[in-house]
């Protein structure tokens, strides 16, 4: 029984919500690793670009709620999602425009294209905060649980209990549909293709015909969509709060850069490393070990390896340490 | 319209302009924009030699600055004896046993041969080091923070005069420059950048939650001033009456005075740095660094260490921001974590550095004090500018609201699109590198 009850706490507390924030970090480091992959340089920008799309699926889940459009018991943001999408589109193909294109033809250092993106940061950040304030927002609605704690305990009976949130459940569900998705494009359609001959090597792919403007176009319209989804996601999960998501940038590098950058296989694995990682080191362990230990050896103290404000370190740790043994990611990522 | 008349003309216009709010707001925000211009121009003189000399790419500005507010308390502030007593030197302890962990899976590592043996060598060391350390480290912090935990539960400071933290703080910022340069360098600009970007991050958790340190959230306040307070000078007869002599009261020509003896300790270290640099950018090392910025194959091929080279750059140019940090934290007279923000503290220093010019000493110090004026006057244009907007809406529209109560967002847009303009129109920054 006491088995039983530590694989209950430690998924309550540990791998349930460290599969939901793995799964929003592989949306993100996905963004991240196909513009490396496509574009060629790391957008610091896109911690701001998920804040953006999110602010929009706020903006209209709210309209939706005015009038009285709801989702049963799923979160009206899921409806309010495809507008997000396409808001975020339009900015970042717009952005694509007037910002990064000139400096594509110019075929400047990957380092001024890192530049430039943070100067579109700063510029997503301001929008972001002009529009929707630096405040906390809360726009999840709906049903809270799956199976909440309690009932969990009274269907089996056991001391501890197992709640999974619905908003646990649809990130999983939907970064499911949104990475099967990915990866039907890449491998499956002609744009897919020729999507990743680009990446793989340039020259040979212009050689061949491929268009690189239409590659460029269709990889910041996938971007968009895994960017709002991922922000979407997180911000049902715990709260929308514009700089939560420049904070963000962090784990999400690190997860792109663990994977390998460039890889999009990589960038999934990554992600749930960091997730795993981050939320295994700050959990304090006592109650687990409580059961499993017979109690003449139970620990005295939480059993927290490091406290949860430690959480970046936990990721920058990670990331040195693959960096130092495997300098290109666990899957071999491109070195531009 | 030569080089010289280009640079004098350009450091006119922001003067004129920092003069002019002095006429138009008040002497006291000039005197602000002005003591904070130095500092800015001294941290964009740090990330030029990183940046513009050898083309390495540090987002972790923040956190060396943070390390040189740090210094600040750790030198200036009276020490406490009974936290010593208690546990302040079984911390310090702590922290040798974990550094002597970190160093001796480091040598295991290096000398065993590859394999289980070594791995496990290795894991085992780190695991048993880590309980040592904790085993050590959490009682003696309980000790220390339980003393006198509402003024201090800290370790307190050594109380030596506060000018001597800014060298400190300059040498407590190499030292986690070496640290970091030590695991990054030599690795991909991009992956040197987010390491530089977490290791920010992590010294400022650190900072804000070991209170033992310097009281993290908590703040330290009332900190050790170089100058003569203000309630003194106007307690002083002599000061009151040469003030009444300027036509001044008491109380403004005090705050002036003390702003303006700022400004001149902060224009002497800027001068130093400045002269320092100049020295270094048309030196044999100046030239040497700027071939392996343009070159690494071919630096390499001539026979420089460029990994040596990149890390010794990059420890100067951290140190120079930790005494720019130092300065701020005495400045502001406390010391805040929450306060460090990488927008603020990283990346506005990255756009002080891109306009200015990189790789031009003066050019950065002109986008010091240009985007740093920027930065603080944007938001009452703001102000202005939507009140011009927003004059012809109704009184009580939402939207008039709304707008007005953002314009302290106006900012970020602001440093976002000065930075593309330069970007795109002037890659090279306002002065350019010769």
């Amino acid at each position: 029984m006491d088995f039983l009850n530590a694989i209950v706490a430690l998924s309550n507390f540990v791998l349930i919500p460290a599969i939901a924030y793995g799964s929003q970090l592989a949306l993100g480091a996905l963004g991240v690793t196909l513009i490396y992959g496509i574009l060629r340089f790391s957008n610091f920008a896109h911690g701001d670009t998920m804040a953006f799309g999110t602010m929009v699926v706020v903006l209209f889940t709210w309209w939706f709620q005015s009038m009285g459009i709801t989702f049963g018991p799923l979160p009206t943001a899921l409806l309010a999602l495809p507008f997000g999408i396409i808001a975020c589109a339009l900015l970042i193909v717009g952005t694509d425009r007037v910002v990064y294109r000139f400096y594509r033809e110019q075929k400047a250092k990957p380092m001024i294209l890192v530049i430039a993106s943070m100067g579109v940061m700063f510029i997503m950040n301001g929008l972001v905060r002009f529009i929707i304030g630096p405040n906390d927002q809360r726009f999840a609605d709906g049903e809270r649980f799956i199976i909440s704690a309690r009932d969990f305990k009274e269907m089996t009976g056991l001391r501890e209990g197992l709640a999974i949130k619905t908003t646990q459940g649809i990130t999983v569900v939907v970064a499911v549909i949104a990475v099967a998705l990915l990866f039907w494009f890449l491998n499956r359609t002609r744009t897919g293709k020729s999507m990743r001959a680009y990446s793989d090597n340039e020259d040979l792919a212009l050689l061949s015909g491929i268009n690189p403007e239409r590659v460029v176009l269709y990889t910041w319209l996938i971007v968009a969509a895994l960017a709002t989804v991922a922000g979407t996601l997180y911000g049902l999960d715990k709260t929308f709060k514009p700089f939560t998501y420049f904070q963000l940038l962090l784990p999400i590098f690190a997860s792109a850069i663990v994977g390998g950058l460039g890889s999009p296989l990589g960038a999934i694995a990554g992600g749930f490393v960091i997730a795993f990682s981050e939320v295994t080191i700050t959990y304090a362990w006592k109650k687990v070990l409580g059961y499993l230990l017979p109690d003449s050896l139970a620990p005295d103290g939480l059993v927290q390896l490091l406290s949860t404000d430690y959480k970046f370190a936990v990721s920058f740790a990670i990331l040195v340490i693959v960096l130092l043994f495997k300098p290109t990611g666990l899957f071999k990522g491109k070195a531009v | 319209m030569n080089d010289m008349m280009k640079k004098t003309g350009l450091f006119a216009i922001v003067g004129l302009m920092i003069v002019l709010t002095g006429f138009m707001q008040s002497w006291n925000t000039a005197l602000q924009i002005l003591n904070m211009g130095l500092i800015s121009a001294i941290m964009a003189l740090g990330v030029n030699l990183q940046w513009g000399f050898a083309g390495l790419f540090n987002v972790g500005i923040m956190g060396f600055v943070a390390l040189g507010g740090l210094a600040t308390v750790l030198v200036s502030t009276d020490p406490i004896p009974e936290a010593w007593s208690a546990g302040g030197f079984r911390i310090l302890l702590a922290l040798v046993l974990g550094a002597a962990t970190v160093v001796a899976a480091v040598l295991a590592h290096t000398r065993m041969a590859p394999g289980k043996a070594r791995a496990l060598a290795v894991l085992a060391i780190l695991i048993a080091g880590f309980f040592l350390y904790r085993g050590v480290f959490d009682p003696a912090v309980g000790a220390v923070e339980a003393i006198n935990s509402a003024s201090a539960g800290n370790i307190g400071g050594l109380g030596l005069p506060v000018l001597l933290a800014w060298p400190v703080g300059g040498l407590l910022a190499a030292g986690g420059a070496w640290v970091i340069g030590k695991t990054a360098l030599g690795l991909r600009s991009d992956y040197l950048a987010i390491a530089t970007m977490g290791i920010a991050e992590i010294i400022i958790a650190v900072m804000k939650n070991e209170d033992w340190l310097a009281r993290g959230v908590k703040n330290v306040i009332g900190l050790p001033r170089p100058v003569p307070y203000e309630v003194d000078l106007q307690a002083s007869p002599a000061f009151v009456e040469r003030a009444a002599g300027l036509g001044l009261d008491a109380t403004t020509a005090s705050t002036l005075w003390v702003k303006l003896l700022y400004a001149a300790l902060f224009t002497v270290v800027l001068l130093i740095l400045l002269w320092m640099v100049q020295r270094a950018l048309h030196s044999p090392w100046g030239r040497m660094m700027r071939a392996i910025r343009d070159n690494e194959a071919a630096a390499e091929a001539m026979g420089k260490d460029v990994t040596r080279r990149h890390l010794q750059v990059f420890i100067l140019g951290s140190a120079i921001c930790g005494i720019a940090g130092a300065m701020m934290t005495t400045l502001d007279g406390q010391l805040t974590p929450g306060t460090y923000q990488p927008l603020r503290f990283t990346f506005l220093i990255w756009v002080m550095v891109i306009v200015g010019g990189s790789g031009n000493n003066i050019g950065s110090v002109l986008g010091g004090f240009l985007i740093w004026f920027l930065w603080v006057q944007v938001e009452p244009l703001g102000q202005w500018l939507m009140q011009l907007i927003t004059f012809g809406m109704a009184e009580d529209s939402a939207l008039k609201a709304h707008l007005l109560d953002s314009t302290a967002h106006m900012r970020l847009l602001t440093m976002g699109l000065v930075l593309l303009l330069v970007l795109r129109f002037s890659p090279r920054g306002l002065i350019p590198e010769k």
